[in-house]
């Protein structure tokens, strides 16, 4: 039997204990788009290099060789590792895919692809996703910042009664 | 001095911290259920706003944590990397990526806590995020102009009205209370609705 999630507040101010933290040691906040881009472009760049090379926006990534040995890519990596210890020790672990009663494996799915393409572009238009920018430049009070969160939840909340089927 | 202004993000000792920073941020985001796409995507149908609750109350700690330590001088607040505010690429960006999270169940870095949860949908969230960042490699030259409309000299919002940072973060965590307030008085209508 899986464990209860702990209260909101109490989670909340955690994360934001580790978001201040990661501002004073590492100079910057969190983040996870940037290394999901990094990932992506590695992968891409074994299958053309010349390519992603040559790529104004991906090529800095290889100029040193090392697209990899990122600060953004070694924290993704923690996130994994965090997020599996927690869940291992709550028993909340369990391969499948989660979807509302009614909809169909497959559905549900394809969303995923589609929506992960939206917000993987998006987090690019607007430097930084949900972690980097909501996140870690509102704690900074960062103008950009509350532009992004607004229009995010706007945005979502305009959307949700199209997907509801996937959910409720 | 940080390792960012001092270039060293990139060094082992960078990257060692940012993994266990990392592994704090997974371990806080999974305690508050978002390894499960439906307790995330609940706020949209108004049934849970712990989304709202956590990303609210983080904000708030870290602001007020940031100013206080800023005014104690014991942090520069100006060595800190913050992303730059360029106000119309943001607005689009964050209405893409909201069509993205409602649809796709995820954000980026829930979607990493999904996928150690043993959750496939986060996976192929994922696979879709890697696919979107890399179409916009060869958009970026064409957009160019797009991309720096509205620019903002001054990014932080308190600079912008011409208050000061604690007193910004102050107001801050007086909106996240009464979004607080109004959020848990949602909840209980909703619970009692769906109850009859």
């Amino acid at each position: 039997m899986q464990r209860p999630y702990w209260n909101p507040y109490v989670a909340g101010i955690g994360l934001g204990l580790t978001l201040l933290l990661s501002y004073v040691v590492l100079g910057t906040g969190l983040g996870a788009s940037g290394g999901i881009t990094r990932i992506a472009a590695t992968a891409a760049h074994a299958v053309a290099p010349a390519a992603i090379e040559e790529n104004a926006y991906l090529g800095g990534y290889f100029a040193e060789g090392r697209p990899l040995a990122y600060y953004l890519v070694t924290m993704l990596a923690g996130v994994l590792l965090g997020g599996f210890g927690s869940a291992f020790a709550a028993k909340r672990v369990a391969i499948g895919v989660e979807r509302g009663p009614s909809a169909p494996a497959s559905l549900r799915l394809l969303f995923a692809l589609v929506g992960g393409g939206l917000a993987g572009l998006g987090a690019r238009f607007a430097l930084g996703c949900t972690s980097g920018q909501a996140l870690s430049g509102g704690a900074m009070l960062q103008t950009g910042s509350f532009v992004f969160t607004g229009a995010c939840f706007a945005a979502a909340f305009a959307f949700a009664p199209l997907v509801r089927k996937e959910w409720r | 001095m940080n390792l960012y202004a001092n270039d060293m993000l990139g060094e082992p000792i960078g990257l060692l911290l940012s993994l266990l920073i990392g592994a704090a941020f997974g371990f806080w985001l999974e305690r508050a259920g978002f390894g499960s796409s439906r307790k995330l995507t609940a706020i949209f149908y108004l049934r849970d706003f712990a989304v709202l609750k956590v990303m609210f109350s983080a904000m708030v700690t870290a602001a007020l944590g940031l100013q206080l330590l800023a005014v104690t001088g014991r942090i520069d607040l100006a060595a800190l990397y913050v992303p730059e505010s360029i106000v119309w690429p943001q607005l689009v960006g964050g209405l893409l990526f909201g069509v993205g999270f409602v649809a796709g169940g995820w954000c980026p870095g829930t979607a990493a806590v999904g996928l150690a949860s043993g959750k496939l949908d986060a996976l192929v969230f994922l696979i879709g995020a890697g696919a979107g960042s890399l179409a916009f490699a060869p958009l970026q030259p064409r957009l160019a102009d797009f991309l720096h409309a509205g620019a903002c000299s001054v990014g932080s919002l308190p600079g912008q009205l011409g208050i000061s940072g604690p007193v910004g973060a102050l107001a801050l965590a007086a909106i996240a209370l009464a979004a607080f307030v109004g959020a848990t008085a949602v909840e209980r209508i909703m619970a009692k609705r769906i109850a009859r």
